[in-house]
This record gives structure tokens, sequence and C-alpha cells, in this order.
């Protein structure tokens, strides 16, 4: 018998610290991956942003330097200026990317910065308690919406691929789920092509991962991955919204 | 030597940065700095360099922090509100221990101020200025000669401590025009054994400034605690007419140039004045102060705000019976040698007569 | 022939493998792991195909696959 299914390389062989069910631990392990299947391990730069994913640099085998919240794309521009020959990405969460890094994930998709972004979309601040995200659903109770996000005063869910599609100098643009094994499978396609747009040289390459907190949710992890698919899937459709083939 | 040519404040800090070897420069533009990215922007591609101007300085100081953990030699500037925002950044890269090189051509404030030469940024350059217990080294040039060759320096010592070190001059400093000497600058080269540079046939390595279990936060300030005291041993500072005097004024930067006239008028009318220079004001050349307070016992601090460095001349002389005085003007005018005499001159007849 | 393999001290009990097989082979049990979490199993190694589904949606690589 041969193992068909083994723990990427580039994942350092410790436990996660990620609650039961979350999806933190799919997307670390389709990304390390990612980065065995193409070889990039020896070339990688990671940077980590804060938010639940914090301690990337402790799972991934790979260099990594810490951003300050929100500032990972800033922080990968200025890696991969200085450094054009290794692999570069942030992963990073919906608190990190699409509030309080808002500006910096908009110029640097708007510049091309050659760099892979991993945007892990949870509709919710994961690390810090639960409280209302950007991305919070129309009506989603958090700890800071007791009685329901309320469009009137909150605003609307923010669709960060959508927005990035827009600017001329993003080259490759997706939203993917894994709440199952047919939506996970189309997620490692949609990575591999993000992955290729920069060792290609070809640009800014953004995966935008919908993803459960089981326990921000207040769910089991069977009940947030239906979430996702009945109430996120609608409201953020997966797929690729640009750069699909070379 | 080298023949002198006429450069802007600002000019001077740009052209001493490349020749430091940085090629990285990110930034966003205020006044009175402007000289220094748009040098940057023409000249950096002479030398294969890469100018980003960014969004903003939170994101300009982030760029810099991802440029300098490859190793390489980087640098952002701005002026008083900028710095403010790029405080959070300062503090990471000194928590994860990451040069660079940050000038802030300071301008007057609070909020936005004016554009008028101010040192109302002591504090927030020499206390960290952000979050954290952590400190930066701080350079205080007081010409355009001293722009270039700190900006030299200051690429050495981030290096040398993997820190951020500041360079902390003002409008005056930015924009006046003096002839300067070019000179050869020799790279030191300090081991980069921590750089992100992909982890080829080595272990991986981590820039991160989270500490988390029992005791290792406690650790790690100590060890960053050790290493700004060992800063020490690059304390630099100048002294004029200290031969005799009564009283000692101690300024730095934009005043300190403008007292060099005072104290010649001062010792031309026969009083007994001295000048103290710093020109790192983190760390504060404390112990060269101590020592001169024990022949000399009256100083005076003259400064471009309401009194800052006062409290570090206080700490270092303030023992003993020795009196401190204080000349202060807040941002909105430029004290003239006159004024200044002026000024001195009421303190020297309190004090010595 | 195939086989699935557990590392079950980092078995959290989510449960995410026994949705993933198609063919209904997985169940967390009651038995406690180290960490305190009920651990995934296997009863009919039998009849499992080897397809990995239940590898590829756990968040905490706890099962390998061999063929
Ligand atoms: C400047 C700053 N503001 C706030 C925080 C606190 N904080 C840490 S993580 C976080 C949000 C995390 O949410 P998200 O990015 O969605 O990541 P998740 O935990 O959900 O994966 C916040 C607000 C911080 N660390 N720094
Ligand atoms: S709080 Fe949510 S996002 Fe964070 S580890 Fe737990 S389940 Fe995952
Ligand atoms: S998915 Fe993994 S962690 Fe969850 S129950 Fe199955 S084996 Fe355990
Ligand atoms: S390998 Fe496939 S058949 Fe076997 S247990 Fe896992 S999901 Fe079920
Ligand atoms: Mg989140």
């Amino acid at each position: 018998m041969k193992q068909t299914f083994k723990r990427p390389k580039a994942l350092v062989d410790i436990p996660f610290h990620f609650c039961p069910g979350c999806h933190h631990g799919i997307i670390h392990r389709l990304v390390a991956e990612c980065i065995d299947f193409y070889g990039l391990r020896e070339k990688t730069i990671g940077v980590a942003s804060v938010g639940c994913s914090v301690f990337l640099y402790d799972y991934f085998n790979a260099d990594v330097v810490e951003a300050p919240h929100g500032r990972a794309a800033a922080v990968a521009t200025g890696v991969k200026r200085a450094s054009p020959d290794n692999f570069v990405f942030t992963y990073q969460g919906d608190g990190d990317l699409a509030a309080i890094g808002t500006a910096e994930i908009i110029h640097a998709a708007n510049r091309g910065e050659r760099i892979t972004v991993i945007f892990v979309n949870n509709t919710v601040f994961g690390m810090t308690g639960g409280q209302m995200a950007p991305t919070t659903m129309s009506g989603q109770e958090t700890t800071t919406t007791p009685f329901g996000r309320d469009l009137e005063t909150n605003g609307f869910p923010i669709k960060m691929s959508e927005l990035l599609t827009e600017l001329p100098g993003s080259t490759f643009v997706a939203r993917a789920a894994v709440n199952n094994p047919k939506n996970l499978m189309k997620a490692k396609k949609l990575l591999k092509r993000a992955f290729e747009v920069q060792t290609n040289g070809e640009g800014f390459s953004f995966v935008e991962f919908l993803s459960a907190c089981p326990t921000n949710w207040k769910m089991t992890p069977k009940q947030a991955t239906e979430r996702v698919q009945e109430e996120m899937i609608p409201y953020f459709p997966l797929g690729v919204f640009k750069g699909g083939q070379e | 030597m080298a023949e002198a040519e006429f450069i802007k404040g600002n000019e001077a800090i740009a052209m001493g940065a490349i020749e430091a070897g940085c090629r990285f420069y990110f930034g966003y533009p205020i006044t009175p700095q402007n000289d220094i990215p748009e040098y940057m922007s023409r000249h950096l591609t002479d030398v294969d360099g890469t100018f980003i101007q960014a969004e903003s300085e939170i994101a300009s100081i982030n760029m810099l922090l991802g440029a300098s953990s490859t190793g390489a030699r980087a640098m952002t500037s701005s002026s008083s509100p900028g710095i403010s925002l790029k405080q959070e950044g300062i503090s990471y890269m000194c928590g994860s221990q990451i040069p660079g090189v940050i000038v802030n051509m300071s301008r007057s404030g609070p909020g936005l101020g004016g554009i008028d030469p101010s040192q109302g940024d002591y504090f927030q350059a020499t206390r960290g200025g952000g979050h954290g217990d952590y400190r930066t080294i701080v350079l205080a040039p007081h010409s355009v000669q001293e722009n270039y060759d700190l900006t030299m320096k200051a690429f050495d010592l981030a290096d040398k401590y993997r820190n951020p070190v500041v360079i902390l001059g003002d409008a005056l400093l930015g924009q006046m025009k003096e002839p300067i000497r070019r000179r050869k600058y020799r790279k030191k080269e300090f081991p980069k054994d921590w750089a992100m540079t992909g982890a080829k046939g080595r272990k991986k390595r981590l820039l991160k400034s989270l500490y988390l279990s029992e005791g290792e936060l406690t650790d790690h300030n100590w060890m960053l605690n050790k290493k700004y005291q060992s800063m020490k041993r690059e304390i630099m500072f100048e002294t004029q007419f200290m031969e005799g005097a009564k009283l000692v004024v101690v300024a730095f930067g934009s005043v300190a140039r403008i007292l060099k006239s005072t104290v010649q008028m001062a010792r031309d009318r026969g009083m007994k004045v001295g000048l103290f220079r710093p020109i790192t004001l983190f760390p504060f050349p404390s112990a060269a102060l101590d020592k001169i307070s024990h022949s000399i016992k009256n100083f005076m601090a003259v400064e471009l705000n309401t009194g800052q460095m006062l409290e570090d001349l206080k700490l270092s002389v303030g023992h003993k019976k020795n009196q401190v005085d204080f000349y202060g003007r807040p941002p909105g005018s430029i004290p003239s040698p006159d004024e200044l005499f002026h000024e001195i001159k009421k303190i020297y007849k309190k004090r010595i007569g | 022939m195939a086989m699935i393999k557990f590392r079950r001290e980092r078995c959290k009990g989510c449960g995410m493998c026994v949705s993933a097989c198609p063919k209904n082979l997985l169940v967390v049990g009651s038995k406690i792991n180290r960490a305190g979490y009920p651990m995934a199993r296997i009863d009919d190694m039998k009849s499992c195909t080897g397809c990995a589904l239940c590898a590829e949606m756990c968040p905490d690589v706890v099962i390998t696959v061999f063929k």
C-alpha cells in the first residue's frame, strides 16, 4: 500500500490551536500543499497578520514575518519589492483585510504587487471574541450586533473579491469555500492558479475563502459548514472573478 | 577633498541615504520634507532601487518593515503628523528587531499645526513614541552637512543594533541650502542571519513581536532594554566655548545652530557662556553633562517647544542644586540670534551677575 | 484495498470527516483523547475506498490515507 494522503512538508508537525471544525486549519493545509506542489518552500516568505491565524509563523515551515493588524499587504509589498525572487504571500482575516487594512489591500492590488493574498472571510472577528466584521451578514448576531446586523446603521457586508476585481491592477481574483469536498477541490484549483500568477510574474493574485467560525457563530461544526452553503454562498458567490485562464 | 556643492537640507538626507546603500524608499507627501521623496523618485532608479509613493504613512512604515525584513537597506520619511501615523509600525519593528531609517523633518503641532520649524516631537522621538517599552536611536543634525553625514551613519546604526533609527530635523534644516562636502562612504557590513530570504538549506526564520508563553515577553523586554542601554556607546555631542564657562546653554538641531552665533555674541561681550549640543537625543549625553555639572552649576535649555529636552537635561544635571533654566519658543516664528542673546543675558544676570 | 490512519491525539472530534465520507464509514465515538476531545474512528475499514475525502476535510490533518 502506498500513502496517498499525507501532511504537507510545508506544515510544521505541531497541532493547530484552532477550535474544532474551524476552516482555518483546512485553508492552512491547502496553502501548504500548494507550496509543496510548486516546490516553493525554500523560496517562500509568508506575511502573518493579526487574527486567529496569527500563529501562521509557527505552522509554516518557511520564513515568516509578522505584520501589524491590517498591514500585511503593505509589508508584503516591501518584502516582494526588496526580494522579487521569493514567493511572498499574506494570510489575512476579514477584520484584518477588509476593515483596518482596506486601504493597504486596495492599493497593493491596484499597484499590481506580485504577491498572493489569502483572504479568510468568516463574517466575524474571531480572535477578539466574535464582534461584527465588515463581512458580517445582514441580521447576523455578533457580540457587537446583539440584535443582528442592521444594514441601516452598519452598512452592508463588504464584497472584497468584487471590489478588487474592478481594479485594473489585479490579475487574479477568486472566491472559494471549503465547506464540502466538492467546493474544496475547486478551491485547490483556484489556489494553484493564484500561485502561478505570482510564479509566472503575472501580477497580483487574491483568493477569498469563505470560512466557518463555529465558536463565534455559536454553532456545531456541521451547522457552521451548512451555514456557509446556505447563507454565505448565495451572497458571496464562488468562482473566478478575474484572470481564470493564462 | 571633494568640492563643496550647494545642497538643500532635505536633498542632503536623500543623497546620504542612497550613498549608504539605501535602495528602497516608501513615503507619503507632506510639507516640509517633500524634497526627500522627490529626490528619491528621481535618483533611486539610477541605482536599481525602488521608490513607492504609498497610500499613507501607515502603509509606508509597513513597507519599510517588509523591505528591511529581507535585510535590505530602506528608508521612509515624513513630518510630524505622518510620523504619528507611523508609530505602530515603529513599535512592531522594535519588537521584531527589524532595522530601518525613519526621517522626521518635523513641523509644528499639535494637530495640523503649521509648517514652521518645531522641536515639539522630542518626546515622541526619544520615548519610543508608540506603544510598548521601546526606544529608537535618535540623531539630531544641525546643518546640511550633518543631514548628509548622519543619514549615512543612521543606516549603520540601524543594522548594527537591528533597530529603527530616527533622524529628527525640522523645516529649517530641510529647507535651507548650504555647501556640503561629499565623502566616500564605506559600507559597514553587519550579519543578517535573521533576514527573510527563504529557508533554503537552513532552518526557517521568524520575525515577530508576539510572545505569549510564561515569562517570554518579560525576557524579551529585558533583552531589548539591554540593547537600548548598550547604545550608550554611540552617544555624540558637540561643545563650544566651554573653557571657563559659567552658564552652559544646551540645545539641539536648528535652534542649536542659531545659538552658535548667539554664544559667540555673548563671549564677545565677556559673558562666560558655553554651548552643549546633543547630537544623539537617544541615547542622551547624560554622563557628559553630569561630568560638566561638577564644575559648572548653571544650565539653560533652549528649545523650539515649551520644554521637552529640558526634562532630560534636568535628569542629567538636576541634582546637586544645579540651576536649570529654560527658554522655549513654541512654533510660529524662529528666534533670531539677537533675541536669544537677550534671553540668555537675562538668565546670566540672574544667576551669575 | 485501502486504509486510513488517525493521529488520534490531534483529533478534535469535529465530525467534518464524518460528513465527508461518501460511504458513511466514520463516527465520532465517546472515547476521549489526551486533549479532551472525543475521537473519530472507522469500524469497517474493508469498505473504505481510499477516496481521501475525509482527510481532505479534516481541519487538523488527523487522517492519512493508504491505498
Ligand atoms: C491596531 C489593532 N487594533 C485591534 C486589534 C485587535 N484585533 C486583533 S485580531 C482582530 C480582528 C480579527 O478578525 P479577523 O481579521 O476577521 O480574523 P479572524 O480571527 O476572524 O480569523 C482585532 C480587531 C489589534 N491587534 N491591533
Ligand atoms: S474563534 Fe473562530 S476563527 Fe478563531 S479559531 Fe475558533 S473557530 Fe476558528
Ligand atoms: S475531521 Fe479530523 S479532527 Fe474532526 S473528527 Fe474527523 S479526524 Fe477528528
Ligand atoms: S477514505 Fe474515503 S471511503 Fe475511506 S473513510 Fe475516508 S472518506 Fe470514507
Ligand atoms: Mg474573521
